[in-house]
Order: C-alpha cells, then structure tokens, then sequence
C-alpha cells in the first residue's frame, strides 16, 4: 500500500505507528511531526530513574536515529502543527510549511493541567510532562531542601519517593480524601500512604491548595488556611488532552478526540492514537487512557486500519509505578461498585486487590505480587469468573485460579 | 565496549556493541535488533523482552529478582535459560554473550 501518511505528534504512539506502518508493509512516504526538541522518548523514567539522577537522558529515547532512517520516516522535530485543512487533505505548521496527506493521524499526546490560583505563576513552582521539566526540577532538587508537592495521584507520589530518597523535604497537599483516588482503590490508597509516612513525607490529606505566596519566588504554600513554608512546588493535578487541532477541524471531541475501535475519527482518513483519545473501551464504555499500553496498542490498531486491515481494539489496559522498592502493576478498569477482593497481607508489602463485577474478574491492583498481576490480566482478557474465597486464598496459587 | 550476539528464530546472527551500564533489551533497541519489543521500557513490567540465554553464559548471569522469576515463569514461551533482557546490565564480564529471540514476544 502506498500513499503518504502524516503523524501529528512524535511520542510514544506516534513511533510505534511508524514501526507497525512499516511492519504491516505499507510502503508509501511517512512523515512525523513533533513540537519537543527531541526524537520521541519514554516518559516513565522521567519521574523516577530520570529524576533519581541514576538514568542517562541518551536512554530516553525510543528509537535510536537509524531507525527514522531505515524506516524512511521523515522526522520533523521543533514543529507544531496548527491547523488541519480536511477539505483539502492538508496540515498546516506554524512555519508556514504546508503537508498534504492521505490519512492523518493525531498523536498529540496531553499537556498538563495547571493551577490558576494567586501565586501559580511564581518561579519555583513546576510541573512535569517533559525531559525540560525534568531537567528544570533537577537544578533545585538537592538534600534538604523543602518541597511541597500538589497532588497526590501518580506523578506527584513517584517525585514524593525521589524526593525521599534524595534526602528532600517532602510535603504532599491532596484535595480528596486519599491518595491516587481516581485510579486505585482504598487498601492500596491505605498502604501507600503508610510506606510514604514510613520514609518521612508529610501528607496532608482533604486539603486543597489556595494559593502561593512569595517575592519573586516561591516561599510557601497556602493550604486548608495555613501557609506552609516551601522552597520549590511541584504541581501534579492531571492532564489534559490535545484535542484542540481536531476540534478546530471540526472532529468531534469531547475531552479527548472521539475514535471508534479502529482508532478512526469520523473523518475516514483521519486516525488518533494515545493519550489525546477518547474511546469504547472493550467494556462499551467510553474511556480516555493514559498510559504506554494504550499509547503502544492503540497505535498499533490504527496502523493496521490505515492499511486497510482494521481489527477491533480489545487490549485489557495495564499500568504499572514504581515508588521506592514498591512496583504497583494494574490491570482491567475498576469502577466503584466492584467487590474488593484482597489477597495477600499488605503488611508484607506484598499483596493484591482484585476487583469482581457480577463474579467476572474485572480488575486487579498488584503491589510485588507480579502472579497476582499476570494471571490477573489474563482473567480480566478471558472475562473469567472466580469465587472470591478462591482469590483471597494464599494456598491456592495464581496459577491455578483460572480452572474450576 | 562489550559486544553482544543476538541469534533470530531463522538462525540471522547480528553482534553488536552496548554501553557497559546499559541493559541487554537497551544495546537490543539501540542496534535495531528485531523481535525485542520493551513495551515497558524495562521497569520489568511487560515481559516483551525476553530472550534465550546460550547455556555456555548461563552461571556468569547474575540471579533473577524475584520479579523477573515470576514474570518469566507465566511467559507462555519460557525454558530455564529464559531471561528478561532488560534486567541484565550489561559489564565487560558479559563480552560475547551470546542470545536467542524468541519468535514472538505477545
Ligand atoms: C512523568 C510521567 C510518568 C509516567 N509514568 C507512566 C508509567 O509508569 N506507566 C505508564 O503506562 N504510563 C506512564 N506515563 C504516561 C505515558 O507516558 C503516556 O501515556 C504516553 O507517553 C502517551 O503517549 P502519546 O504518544 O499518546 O503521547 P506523548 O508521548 O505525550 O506524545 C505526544 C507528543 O505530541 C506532541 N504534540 C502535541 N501537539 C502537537 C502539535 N500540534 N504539533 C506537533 N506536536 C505536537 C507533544 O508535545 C508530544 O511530544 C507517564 C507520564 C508522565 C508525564
Ligand atoms: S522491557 Fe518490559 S519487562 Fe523488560
């Protein structure tokens, strides 16, 4: 198949749709834009081995330069498509250069949500989506120093462990009433916030921040009507999807560009993949996904739809964060009214949760507990049933769940 | 710098160069070697990097963590001499190593 594909965007799923273009045979010219200065690169190291200072910036990157090459891809980085003319099958850069395409795809990833509150725009405080955000938090992030962290999900939890480590003074400020509440449930939320005060951060649950006050730089952070001394913030509250070229095309988008299970919008040449999409997730149920297992798979539909060769996306999503010598693996969607099933003693640091929707294995949340999380993902896959007694029951192991 | 030999499925052999401190899956990436995937980047957390070890190698590898034990005994193409490629850090120790790629990594 030949024709020429552009790619908005060049991160984790812009690169493997080259890759996968490439290995489905389509033979014509690909072009991949990027407003970064650098070729596409991993983003989980960035708050962890990255800004732990034990990882090269050289071992970011996803690709080495040969492959662009090899691929014949054509990288084009500093540049930000600004518009998408559909009519006539073109994009437009900010320089002034104009592409056409054949088929499209929108990989533009999303941009972090910022504070509008007084004394956001203060130096001091950060936010963290890029290797320059990294490299900006690096320069302060020394022993002693005190900083105060602004939500508790993720992001914000995997600086607070680096930050332990690198012997900083840790203060998380979460608004709700426990931490990394929008994805975990809460035994996890429970454990988490043990083995952070454990390694001496300072959380400050159901406070949410009002302002922050400082001359020309950040001094202190006004929280649940208390001013906490601060020498640097780092701000973690969500991101938000780069839906704004498709929406200015007229793409329906409604907080991340809307695509079918083929990754197609509802123009037919156009596709998105990542971060910035909105889509059925296998339960019907729409979802917008951050993670590099959507990023990978989804981009890996959208090729292969591209090319002619459209095949329903069904991966069960999985996710993974590293905070200390924990590694937390999830797999599946939980929604609130699951059945919690915990397997495992948290004490021991080592234990599950698995989530249960009408019996059926919905979900599981594993901390050190990698059989919990791979016989987990396959269940969930296979929409297993398994009575809660089986999966709370240590003697039987993992291996085992998935027979009667 | 030490050379690792990676040996496809139809027997294509390629040896390439990786920066001591670097893991086997990251010389992998970095040389275009093909049939590694890494979807996790190497946080152990996927088991798209797993290889075959030459069992003349086998005793200078040092042990599996715990984790890469368990990830690698539900890898449905696992033998004993299977390792995730990116929990080896690459040391002139490993110079000449040699490995073997599965034929599929899903
Ligand atoms: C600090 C951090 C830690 C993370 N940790 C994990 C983790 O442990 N596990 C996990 O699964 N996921 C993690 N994630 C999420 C994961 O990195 C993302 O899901 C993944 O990068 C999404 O890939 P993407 O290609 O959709 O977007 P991105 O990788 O963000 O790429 C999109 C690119 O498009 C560019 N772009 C946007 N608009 C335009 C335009 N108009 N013109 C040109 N270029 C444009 C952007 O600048 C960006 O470079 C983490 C993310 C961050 C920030
Ligand atoms: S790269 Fe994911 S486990 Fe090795």
């Amino acid at each position: 198949m030949s024709g020429q594909i552009v790619i908005v965007g060049a991160g984790q799923a812009g690169v493997q749709a080259v890759q996968s273009l490439r290995s489905e045979g389509f033979s014509g010219a690909i072009t991949m834009i990027g407003d970064e200065a650098y070729p596409p690169y991993q983003r989980p190291p960035l708050s962890k081995a990255y800004l732990l200072g034990t990882f090269a910036r050289e071992r970011l990157f996803l690709k080495p330069a040969a492959f662009y090459r090899e691929a014949g891809c054509d990288l084009i980085l500093n540049a930000r498509v600004d518009k998408i003319d559909r009519a006539a099958k073109t994009v437009s850069l900010q320089d002034g250069r104009t592409l056409a395409y054949d088929k499209l795809l929108l990989a533009t990833g999303t941009r972090v949500r910022r504070l509008a509150c007084p004394g956001a725009g203060l130096p001091g405080v950060q936010y963290l989506r890029d290797i320059a955000d990294v490299d900006g938090l690096q320069d302060g992030f020394k022993s002693g120093i005190r900083l105060a962290i602004v939500g508790g999900g993720y992001i914000g939890l995997e600086v607070a462990a680096v930050g332990a480590k690198r012997g900083l003074d840790v203060t998380v400020f979460e608004a709700a009433d426990r931490l990394m509440a929008r994805a975990v449930s809460q035994p996890v939320s429970d454990f988490y916030a043990a083995e952070h005060t454990r390694s001496g951060v300072k959380l400050n649950l159901n406070t949410g921040v009002e302002s922050f006050e400082g001359n020309n730089k950040i001094e202190a952070v006004v929280a649940g009507g208390t001013a906490h001394p601060a020498d640097m913030v780092l701000v973690g509250i969500g991101v938000v999807p780069n839906d704004m070229l498709a929406r200015e095309s007229g793409l329906p988008c409604q907080d991340g560009i809307i695509v079918d299970r083929n990754a197609m919008t509802s123009d037919p040449s156009i596709f998105a993949a990542g971060d910035c999409t909105r889509h059925h997730g296998r339960e019907g149920i729409e979802i917008r996904l951050e993670c590099v297992q959507n990023a990978i798979d989804q981009a890996k539909h959208a090729a292969l739809a591209m090319v002619g060769r459209a095949k329903i996306y069904s991966e069960v999503p999985w996710f993974w964060s590293d905070q200390y010598d924990l590694k937390l693996q999830i797999a599946g969607l939980a929604r609130p009214p699951d059945r919690l099933v915990l397997r495992g003693d948290p004490a021991s640091r080592k234990f599950a949760v698995f989530h249960l929707r009408d019996g059926v294995v919905a979900a599981v949340e594993a901390i050190n507990a990698a059989p919990e999380y791979l016989t987990g993902r396959k269940l969930i896959a296979d929409g297993a049933k398994v009575p809660p007694e089986k999966l709370a029951d240590l003697s039987i192991p993992m291996k085992q769940m998935a027979q009667d | 710098m030490p050379k690792i030999t990676f040996i496809q499925p139809d027997g294509a052999e390629q040896t390439v160069e990786v920066v001591a401190g670097w893991s086997v899956m990251e010389g992998a990436v970095r040389s275009l070697v093909p049939g590694i995937d890494a979807d996790c980047g190497g946080a152990c957390a996927c088991a798209t990097c797993h290889v075959y070890v030459d069992p003349a190698w086998l005793a200078a590898l040092p042990a599996k963590s715990e984790m890469e034990e368990t990830m690698l005994d539900f890898a449905q193409t696992a033998a004993p001499n299977s390792r995730l490629s990116c929990q080896l850090r690459v040391t002139s120790d490993l110079d000449g190593l040699i490995v073997r790629v599965p034929i599929a990594q899903h």
